[in-house]
């Protein structure tokens, strides 16, 4: 099963739903934890893993070989993102620009354009305890999410419980990430600001035909409208956790609420039977 | 005119309430929201409805089954895995028409994408530039140049000498769109050690993009220690730190009324965030 942890906005404590879920199971199934929040990979401070295989990922971009080339323009007509462009007697491509579609090497007439990797990150797996980890890590200065996340996801594991622990919003990254999950967790708080981006985040779900239920952190000093939201819209409110100056600073510590608070493992526990009581009866009908 | 922008690498940190109370403190300014994919800054600003404009971009893929002869060249040769049984999953077509260009039978065309809207709006604070990305599109940036653009051009028209514009989460394609040619990144962090660890990256976007950095540290005392130990770093990497701001629940309340935290308690973490506000106006200056 995979289960996939998302908020609308990024702040909401998705990292320590995600570990502390991860933490709880470890000893009912073989669980593993992915990040693919690779531009801000936070898991890995709550976990602690050990890395012991690292891999380079990149976008495969054009090398043209100018003895070749015909500069007959036809790589930037087919360039979609105008990574590639024939001016006069040069031929200059721009790797930032380029999405490595390889429609360029494929279509030139003259096959005058190879590919080179361009590396914009990296892929670390290993183990934290008996739970297998894997994260994305974006090179700063890049600017292209999505690639790195498909690495990270080709690792996914369904034997397991894998659990997903997505990057903040609702645009392309988020859905890299979520895409073939059985459930979504959105994770999200009691204010104005959680509710905007819950529901956001839920049509982002509707949209990709994904079930999800929501975590409410952080409740205690807000209002009352996300429960009201998810009443009406029929998501349910799977897990509460308060405001809660400990937890706050467990968390600045890097420490999960499984771990400092090892009470709420059972809660954790609860909250994955009811994911997966949602996902069987689902599977049952699939028309719902 | 000057541009600041406020980063946080991670999200959370109380980026946005800052910004809402910068709003109310700048006198005279154009406010942009570059955070297209959860906009949140308007819910502070309460704007009236004002001008909204469609924002196109980007481009999928669509199959004619009529014309199609199956001969799977297309799902073959995309690198996205965007076509299965000859139908294009639209969340995964990364928009290269490259399976347009080379179908024998042009049974692939290539459709624009309504990617978003932006919004022109005005409020008590000034005018406010917005968007909203549509659901699983592509933010490769442009949307947050559009927005940017768009303040500048009010701007200017106005004689207008300031825009703060509020930024996205992470450090990719949007940060990176936000960041780009501003003449200062205040960056809010928390003294958590994931505030911390994303509060590095977004240091060495800043540095990448010859940004001139402030940090401020939003909730300071909810753990010392940490609070050190960014304050070291900062040191170290020659970047100052313009504020510590307590931890303050009204800041939350505020929110949830819909207030910048100036108005709604003008003690507490807002004469901090106002002190803060004195300072980055001192550094643009010079
Ligand atoms: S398509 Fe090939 S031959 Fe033509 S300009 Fe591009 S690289 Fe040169
Ligand atoms: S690989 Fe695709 S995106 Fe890159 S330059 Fe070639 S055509 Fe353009
Ligand atoms: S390449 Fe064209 S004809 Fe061939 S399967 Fe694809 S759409 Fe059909
Ligand atoms: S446009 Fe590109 S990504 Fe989309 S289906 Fe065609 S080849 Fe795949």
């Amino acid at each position: 099963m995979i289960i996939s942890v998302a908020s609308g906005k990024g702040g909401t404590g998705k990292t320590l739903i995600a570990t502390s879920l991860a933490l709880s199971l470890r000893n009912k199934a073989q669980v593993q934890l992915l990040d693919c929040d690779v531009e801000e990979p936070n898991d890995h401070i709550f976990i602690r893993p050990v890395i012991d295989r690292t891999e380079a990922v990149g976008i495969p971009v054009p090398v043209v070989d100018e003895a070749i080339c015909t500069r007959c323009g036809r790589c930037a007509e087919v360039c979609a993102f105008n990574a590639i462009a024939v001016a006069g007697e040069y031929v200059l491509t721009f790797p930032e620009l380029c999405h490595g579609c390889g429609a360029c090497s494929y279509l030139c007439p003259e096959k005058a354009i190879t590919e080179e990797n361009r590396e914009t990150g990296v892929i670390e797996s290993g183990k934290a305890d008996s739970i297998d980890f894997t994260q994305g890590r974006l090179t700063v200065g890049e600017a292209m999410a999505p690639p790195v996340i498909r690495k990270v996801k080709e690792r996914t594991n369904n034997d397991g419980v894998a659990i997903i622990d997505a990057p903040p919003g609702t645009s392309c990254p988020v859905v890299e990430s979520v895409k073939g999950s059985d459930f979504c967790l959105l994770v999200t708080e009691p204010t104005p600001f959680g509710l905007n981006d819950l529901k956001l985040a839920v049509a982002t779900m509707k949209e990709l035909g994904i079930p999800c239920g929501v975590v409410l952190n952080r409740a205690g000093n807000g209002d009352k409208n996300v429960i009201d939201y998810c009443e009406s819209e029929y998501i349910p409110v799977l897990m509460t956790v308060p405001l809660d100056m400990e937890i706050a600073r467990l968390y600045s510590r890097g420490i999960t609420l499984a771990e400092g608070i090892p009470a709420w493992q059972k809660e954790f526990i609860g909250l994955f039977d009811k994911i997966t009581e949602i996902v069987d009866e689902r599977n049952r009908c699939p028309e719902r | 005119m000057k541009e600041i922008v406020v980063l946080s690498g991670k999200g959370g940190t109380g980026k946005t309430s800052i910004v809402g109370a910068f709003a109310y403190l700048a006198k005279s300014k154009v406010m942009v929201d570059c955070d297209v994919d959860a906009a949140d800054l308007y819910l502070l600003l309460q704007p009236e409805h004002g001008e909204e404009h469609e924002f196109w971009s980007g481009q999928t893929a669509v199959i004619d089954g009529a014309k199609c002869t199956h001969c799977g060249l297309c799902e073959q040769l995309c690198r996205f895995d965007a076509i299965h049984d000859l139908v294009v999953d639209d969340a995964s077509c990364e928009g290269c028409g490259f399976c347009a260009n080379v179908c024998p039978a042009e049974a692939i065309t290539m459709k624009e994408n309504l990617a978003g809207h932006w919004f022109i709006s005005k409020t008590k604070y000034g005018t406010l530039v917005h968007a909203r990305l549509g659901i699983a599109q592509e933010n490769s940036g442009k949307l947050v140049a559009m927005v940017r653009q768009q303040a500048k051009k009010i701007a200017e028209e106005s004689g207008i000498e300031l825009i703060i514009s509020d930024g996205p989460p992470g450090i990719g394609c949007p940060v990176i769109s936000s960041l780009s040619g501003t003449d200062l990144a205040l960056l809010v962090t928390e003294p958590t050690l994931s505030g911390q660890h994303d509060l590095e990256r977004v240091i060495g976007v800043c540095r990448h993009f010859t940004v001139p950095a402030l940090v401020c540290i939003n909730k300071f005392d909810i753990n010392d220690a940490n609070t050190r130990k960014i304050e070291a770093y900062c040191r170290n990497q020659g970047i100052d730190i313009a504020s510590k701001i307590p931890y303050d629940s009204k800041v939350t309340e505020a929110m949830i009324h819909g207030k910048t935290v100036m108005e709604y308690n003008p003690n507490g973490a807002a004469q901090h965030i106002e002190k803060l506000w004195n300072i980055i106006i001192d550094r643009l200056g010079g």
